[in-house]
């Protein structure tokens, strides 16, 4: 069974890519901009998770809550110290503002742990378990789980509380919500926090899947995931989690049944395709500009 | 007009022809030694990647990320020929420019329909294909990389480069054509509504971008003489996109200097290389948040209104 | 024959039909005015004329041409130039180059013989100067020529957003509540200076605006837009005393 065993294993990939893609999406929805920098917060969330387990010696449970707030901090801190003074400025100001902070990241961690790739902390039994007789490790079954978890909570949240309903007003129109007593500047901040650290657990998954982590982690793993959200939609949560899921599906198959090192090529094929075809995505809606 | 613009031209000329015979000069009296006159070669090939970059990004508003991808087609191109083929140096490099060109076209005509974002997304992407194909085919030699590429760049052909990229791309803007790019960026609808075929300039635009990108590459596999595909990642673009923003996106001149600066600054910070990339991450935040404030207006109006009182005063 | 004629126009975003059944016909060296509410499809029409919204129904047909087939750009080219209701120059351009970005059609001179400096290249250039510069004359815009385009005052702006849209030379020009957030001085002055653009270069001209007694004040013909049909169309007369029009600006008392 080998062929659901790639699946499997396409999809637990897939979950770690739709947390990460969630993330991009729920920005973009509010504040209309691709942050480039969300995918050194994954590799940032991965290295507090090893730093708190690995040098203080902290269980797993206390290193992912402090990875998820440092991470969150981090995502407030970043929209507030990068992207807020731009919040009027043209897109290609903001989107050179965050390739700068997604750059300050990567070389910050770079100089400060050095290129060499670090253990991550082994939090899970590395058996698999056989079901309909494919293989599945626990970590893939944990990153599926998760995946599931998170985006249901989200989506509760979204729809069924005041905040959520905050934030979908802020969405679709900033200056409305604002009049309509809604505070805009912190529903952003809830949703850069709510973003990244849902990269935090991304990242913390990406370093069980993998054992290594090292500071270049985020890029590719930021920009697939971004593909993932274009894919979906973006702006749609359950967009980045489906647009997730195919990639990682479609990234494992490139791996076993052609070859590993084209599987980037494919997911950026993806990519160029889905902006050819439907550019909005497969959930998308189809955005007129006023004129 | 025309008479202003000539003379405009010669003055330009003029300068240049100084400036080539003074490096020159400098070069064969010893004073810059071959370490400094190899610094001059880069600096050059820094000021095509910036200048064209500056095409694509500071005129026509269009964020590529894929400037290195468009580099190393011009790169591998002419340095094959060059290998393989034994064509004359400035055939392949001309060449090279034309097939970096037309891959700029190829990928423009899909994805510049899309606006902003995606764009850069896209062409990031593209870079990193551009990558993954050049670690994979036989004829470059994968990782390992392309050797014993003839090592013809000098900088005289290093700073003829300058000299048609800048006269070219300027004479562009300088135009109804350059003035359509120019239009596009600062409202494509209104473009649009304003009678100008936005694709075709696009598209137009980004070519041209893409064909000096592969000239620079042509020139900078001659000077090396070895090419490895890591050379053009994701990195390269970025410190290409840094140049054109410290210099000023839409300002040849401002590229210019960054471009030169940029090149001799490492040298004399060795010391601190690696802070450099992260120097460049700031300077891109930066850059953008002093120009949103309007700080370098206010300093330059400050220092104008007190050139102005000296002048009162006297 | 008439220059512009659009035969059961309309167009839904999902199941709002925000222009339904438009039939108007406008002809040649007039000036028409589209009054009506807010929100009642005014917009909406100029963004269907010019190709910047799809028909989801209706025949537009414009000089003997059809233009569902054609671009934006296409149509401009063809004959209609428009301004915006929310002003859109090209703000870091100078007030010249914004108007040769207008007249780009009126030479053409190839990107290598702008390369090359060919006699061609420096002719344009000169003539597109001379054009640009008369086209500012008649705004009173020459001294600010060289000035960049965000720093002109807000009425200034106007005006040269209807500078660059002349400079496509169409045969219909598109004006979006020209005279939105102008005194009443420059207002007037405006309607003068619409009334000489339509007689100087002898086109016609539909205009959209709030003020009914501005348009009632220059337009030959009006029609009146609400709910995104046509209520009305006729000379301000006739509109004047339509009751419909009357229950559409005032309330039905009924």
């Amino acid at each position: 069974m080998d062929f659901l065993t790639q699946i499997i294993n396409g999809l637990s990939t897939g979950g770690m890519y739709a947390l990460v893609a969630i993330g991009y999406t729920m920005v973009y929805g509010i504040a209309k901009m691709i942050n480039f920098a969300h995918g050194e917060i994954i590799m940032v969330g991965a290295y507090i998770a090893y730093l708190v387990t690995s040098v203080l010696g902290m269980p797993m449970i206390v290193s992912v809550l402090i990875s998820i707030a440092g991470c969150a901090l981090l995502g407030v801190v970043t929209e507030k110290i990068a992207y807020k003074p731009l919040r009027n400025s043209s897109s290609l100001a903001v989107l050179i503002t965050a390739i700068g902070v997604s750059y300050l990241l990567q070389n910050l961690f770079l100089i400060l742990f050095g290129s060499a790739a670090r253990t991550f902390p082994a939090y899970m039994p590395s058996g698999s378990l056989s079901i309909f007789g494919a293989q599945i490790t626990y970590v893939s079954l944990l990153s599926l789980c998760l995946t599931g978890i998170c985006t249901g909570l989200l989506l509760l949240f979204i729809n069924k509380t005041k905040l959520g309903k905050a934030m979908r007003a802020v969405s679709e129109d900033k200056g409305a919500a604002e009049l309509m007593g809604i505070n805009v500047n912190t529903t952003i901040s809830m949703t850069f926090a709510i973003g990244s650290g849902l990269g935090a657990i991304a990242g913390i998954i990406y370093g069980m899947s993998y054992s290594l982590i090292n500071p270049y982690l985020g890029a590719m793993l930021g920009i697939k995931a971004f593909i993932a959200a274009v894919l979906g939609g973006i702006g749609s949560v359950p967009g980045a989690m489906v647009g997730g899921l195919i990639i990682g599906v479609a990234e494992a198959f490139t791996i076993s049944y052609i070859s590993s090192a084209f599987s980037d090529a494919v997911v950026f094929g993806i990519l160029i395709f889905i902006l050819l075809v439907k550019p909005a995505g497969l959930f998308g809606k189809n955005v007129r500009e006023k004129v | 007009m025309k008479k202003k613009q000539i003379q405009q031209f010669i003055l330009s000329f003029v300068i240049a022809l100084v400036i080539y015979g003074a490096l020159m000069f400098a070069m064969s009296a010893g004073i810059l030694d071959n370490y400094w006159s190899g610094i001059l070669i880069m600096a050059c090939i820094n000021v095509v990647l910036a200048t064209s970059l500056n095409l694509a990004s500071g005129y026509l508003g269009q964020l590529t990320l894929g400037h290195a991808g468009f580099m190393s087609v011009g790169a591998y191109v002419s340095a094959i020929l060059s290998i393989y083929f034994q064509m004359p140096f400035i055939v392949s490099l001309i060449v090279g420019a034309i097939a970096a060109c037309i891959i700029g076209i190829l990928i423009g005509i899909p994805t510049l329909r899309l606006k902003g974002d995606y764009l850069c997304i896209i062409t990031l992407a593209f870079n990193e294909i551009i990558r993954v194909i050049m670690l994979n085919l036989n004829i470059t030699n994968g990782a390992k990389g392309l050797m014993g590429i003839p090592m013809n760049t000098d900088f005289t052909t290093g700073f003829m480069s300058v000299a048609v990229t800048i006269y070219v791309i300027y004479s562009i803007v300088k135009s109804r054509h350059g003035r359509a790019i120019i239009s596009i960026r600062e409202d494509e609808t209104a473009s649009e509504l304003a009678g100008i075929p936005t694709a075709y300039y696009k598209i137009l635009a980004f070519a041209i971008s893409a064909f000096f990108a592969g000239l620079a590459g042509g020139l900078y596999a001659h000077y090396m003489g070895m090419l490895v595909p890591k050379t053009f990642d994701y990195n390269k673009s970025v410190e290409i996109l840094v140049m054109v923003v410290l210099g000023g996106l839409g300002n040849l001149k401002g590229s210019v200097i960054a471009a030169i600066v940029m090149t001799i600054l490492p040298e004399y910070l060795r010391a601190f290389s690696e802070y450099r990339m992260l120097l460049y991450a700031v300077v891109l935040i930066a850059a953008m948040i002093m120009k949103e404030k309007n700080v370098m207006p206010r300093i330059k109006a400050k220092f104008a209104k007190k050139r102005h009182e000296e002048v009162s005063e006297q | 024959m008439s220059l512009l004629k659009t035969e059961g126009l309309g167009i839904q975003f999902g199941g709002l039909k925000a222009v339904d059944e438009f039939n108007f016909e406008i002809d040649k060296n007039q000036l028409y005015g589209l009054i009506g509410p807010n929100g009642a499809g005014k917009t909406t029409v100029f963004n269907l004329l010019t190709g910047v919204y799809k028909p989801t129904s209706g025949q537009i047909m414009f000089d003997g041409k059809s233009l569902l087939k054609m671009s934006p750009t296409q149509i401009t080219q063809y004959g209609i130039a428009r301004t915006f209701q929310n002003i859109r120059l090209f703000k870091d351009m100078t007030v010249l180059d914004n108007v040769k970005v207008g007249l780009h059609h009126s030479q053409n001179y190839s990107l290598l013989s702008a390369i090359v400096h060919t006699p061609k290249y420096f002719k344009g250039e000169e003539a597109m100067e001379e054009m640009a510069l008369s086209l500012l004359r008649v705004f009173d815009l020459e001294q600010f020529a060289h000035v960049k385009a965000s720093n002109l005052p807000y009425g200034k702006q106007r005006k040269l957003e209807i500078a660059r849209a002349l400079a496509t030379s169409p045969k219909l020009l598109l004006l979006d509540e020209p005279a939105a957030g102008m005194n009443p001085t420059e207002t007037a002055e405006l309607m003068e200076t619409i009334k000489i653009v339509r007689e100087k270069f002898a086109i016609a001209i539909l205009l959209i605006e709030h003020d009914m007694k501005l348009v009632m004040g220059i337009c030959e013909k009006i029609a009146v837009l609400n709910f995104g049909t046509v209520l009305a169309f006729g000379t301000p007369e006739e509109i004047k005393n339509n009751p419909d029009v009357v229950a559409a600006y005032l309330g039905n008392d009924e």
